[in-house]
């Protein structure tokens, strides 16, 4: 019997030692996240309440006064010495938070900000790109029409004039890079659905008197699912990155959420004082997580689809 | 030849148009006047201050046509919100800066000057490092130092720009002080000035550059004529450098276009962090002080640069590929 498709990428992606390497780090990761999702009772003068996730509570630090040096016994305030109330692996920043803390509550932000825009342009890619493949006629040139105007606008102006209407937030910003980034994939849908329309298969289908929903739902989209699955992957990074540009310039998430962005701005005018951990933990972890799902996402592309290798 | 430029030319028509309805949706169906009143007027301000905002900036208008009588008793039915943007935009008769009080044009004739002074040299930099660099690693691949290479890459490509330019900032400009790390000159004198960021944007683009460069030679690479000139006994180099760099053209011009955008946005952060009175700076200053104006033109503008951009490009195929132009 033949192997599926599904066996062979697998069994591709196993080979190659450092996608794996990338997995394992990107499933760390996501057990963090997942640590900062699950909420957890704490007991108050008989009140529970469930306002902490497992992350806080497995994370109880005491917020020190001011910056205070990676396992140091005392923090510096104004050129005095004070007491901490406990040791920073990595330190804390100018309000005393822990940076190992800010560092792990970043990483629920980063796989929000990586897979939320993903489905939501791979739900706008999908039905559009699907559409104008598979009917073309005037339907193919609205929604071309739609991307290509769309396309020569250039992504960060879009994503700026689209914040700027909207309130900050992690999920308006999600919407946004959504927006931005389904027209790439929405071309790449059409254009194998112009192939994939002509093929015996699918002609079968249709004298089966199969209608043209079950068509492109049944028969269409497994064959350019693929595709979704790689774009999402290699899309990952840059939307992590572009949180971190987009909070530097003033349009990320609301203070409050956790951001690797918000930790790395700060850091021009930390490093020349010699502080460096806060600048160090955030650029790690972004960094990590980045590079493991570079590889990881050029691996699974090779696996899925060899054609697709573009650089 | 003349022909195709035309069409070509005529295609980009909608396009632009495009580009302003969807400014003009965007800022004015998607959020209402009211709403952009109040982000620009700041803090809490009064009913009053929202009316006259809304009225001095002509968003009381209808939306599409007007027809109530004006002041002198004609209709004017073309004075309304969307005519107003269209003319604003396609006639290049900006709008005026809220917080600045400058017409933005001036604004962007005061401000491409610096910014052109980083993106061009660090674009011409970057292709003359990267392309060479390409060509030895496509020399060398399957080899170790093909592997190691293109992990380099990656791990560049992973490093995110802020990173490069803080870091960049503080060793090269703070550790060793061969460079001022913040202001700017006017003339001869912005070497000084440019000569870190340039660097440092093209450090930031490397990975992925070198990274591109390297896939679209070794597609040729597989190519069938390069098959042939190996069996008419052409030497390597020759192949390398003559056939498959020519016949590489084609995705490079792509790729050149391409980066438009990312010069816009990696001079974005190093005109901030660098302080060059630029484009960039110019944004920044603009989303801090919710100045709609200044964003809706600078969209509009990066737009049609894009646009223009791209139909050089497909020019510029025909002028290396004449294959291209009897489509």
């Amino acid at each position: 019997m033949a192997e599926s498709h599904l066996n062979i990428a697998v069994r591709r992606i196993k080979k190659d030692r450092l996608a794996i390497a990338g997995l394992c780090v990107i499933c760390l990761f996501a057990l963090i996240a997942l640590l900062d999702v699950v909420p957890v009772a704490t007991h108050e003068g008989g009140i529970t309440r469930w306002n902490r996730t497992a992350l806080d509570a497995l994370f109880q630090k005491k917020v020190e006064k001011s910056y205070s040096a990676p396992l140091a016994r005392v923090g510096v305030l104004n050129r005095q010495e004070f007491q901490l109330k406990g040791r920073h692996l990595l330190g804390t920043n100018n309000l005393g938070e822990d940076v190992l803390y800010n560092a792990l509550k970043g990483v629920r932000t980063a796989f929000i900000i990586g897979i939320v825009p993903s489905v939501l342009a791979a739900c706008f890619a999908i039905f559009l790109g699907l559409m104008a493949g598979f009917y073309g006629g005037w339907i193919d040139d609205v929604i071309q029409y739609v991307y290509q105007v769309l396309s020569s606008i250039p992504s960060i102006l879009l994503l700026i004039a689209m914040l700027m209407v909207m309130e900050r937030g992690l999920w308006q910003l999600c919407v946004a890079l959504g927006v931005t980034a389904w027209v790439g994939l929405a071309r790449l849908i059409r254009g194998e659905t112009l192939k994939v329309k002509n093929m015996e298969y699918i002609e079968a289908a249709r004298a089966l008197g199969a209608s043209d929903a079950r068509l492109l739902f049944r028969h269409v989209l497994p064959n350019v699912m693929h595709l979704v699955i790689i774009e999402m992957t290699l899309d990952f990074s840059g939307y992590v990155m572009s949180e971190a540009v987009l909070t530097y310039i003033g349009l990320g998430a609301e203070p409050g959420t956790g951001s690797w962005g918000r930790m790395i701005m700060t850091a021009d005018r930390e490093l020349p004082n010699g502080i460096w951990w806060n600048l160090t933990g955030a650029s790690v972890f972004l960094f990590l997580l980045v590079l493991a799902f570079n590889l990881f996402a050029d691996a699974l592309r090779d696996a899925l689809d060899p054609r697709l290798r573009k650089g | 030849m003349a022909y195709y430029i035309i069409r070509r030319l005529l295609l980009a028509v909608p396009t632009v148009l495009g580009v302003c309805l969807f400014t003009f949706l965007l800022f004015n169906v998607f959020a209402s006047p009211d709403a952009i009143a109040r982000k620009q007027l700041g803090k809490n301000p009064t009913e009053a201050q929202v009316k006259t905002w809304i009225v001095a900036h002509g968003m009381d208008k209808p939306m599409f046509l007007n027809l109530s009588r004006g002041r002198d008793h004609r209709l004017h039915p073309f004075d309304s919100r969307f005519w107003n943007h269209m003319r604003e935009l396609v006639l290049f008769q900006f709008p005026e800066s809220d917080y600045l009080h400058e017409k933005v044009g001036d604004l962007l004739k005061e401000k491409i000057g610096p910014s052109l002074t980083i993106t061009i040299p660090a674009f011409l930099l970057s292709i003359l490092i990267t392309l060479p660099l390409a060509l030895f690693i496509a020399y060398f691949r399957g080899t170790y130092l093909d592997k190691t290479a293109l992990f380099i890459c990656v791990i560049l490509m992973s490093i995110v720009i802020l990173d490069y330019i803080i870091v960049g900032q503080y060793l090269l400009g703070v550790v060793f002080k061969y460079f001022p790390i913040y202001g700017y000159e006017y003339g001869l004198g912005a070497w000084k000035f440019v000569f870190l960021p340039v660097i440092l944007a093209v450090a930031s683009g490397l990975g992925g550059g070198l990274r591109f460069y390297r896939t679209v030679m070794l597609n040729e690479v597989r190519a069938d004529y390069v098959r042939t000139a190996m069996a008419k006994g052409v030497s390597e180099e020759a192949i390398l450098f003559k056939h498959v760099l020519k016949n590489a053209m084609i995705p490079i011009l792509t790729m050149t276009v391409l980066s438009i955008p990312f010069l816009i946005t990696g001079s974005l952060l190093l005109e901030i962090y660098f302080g060059i009175p630029g484009m960039g700076n110019m944004m920044l200053n603009a989303i801090n002080s919710a100045d709609y104006p200044v964003i809706r033109t600078l969209v509009y503008v990066y737009s049609l640069l894009y646009i223009a951009g791209s139909i050089l490009t497909d020019i510029s195929y025909t002028l290396v590929d004449p294959r291209v132009a009897f489509e």
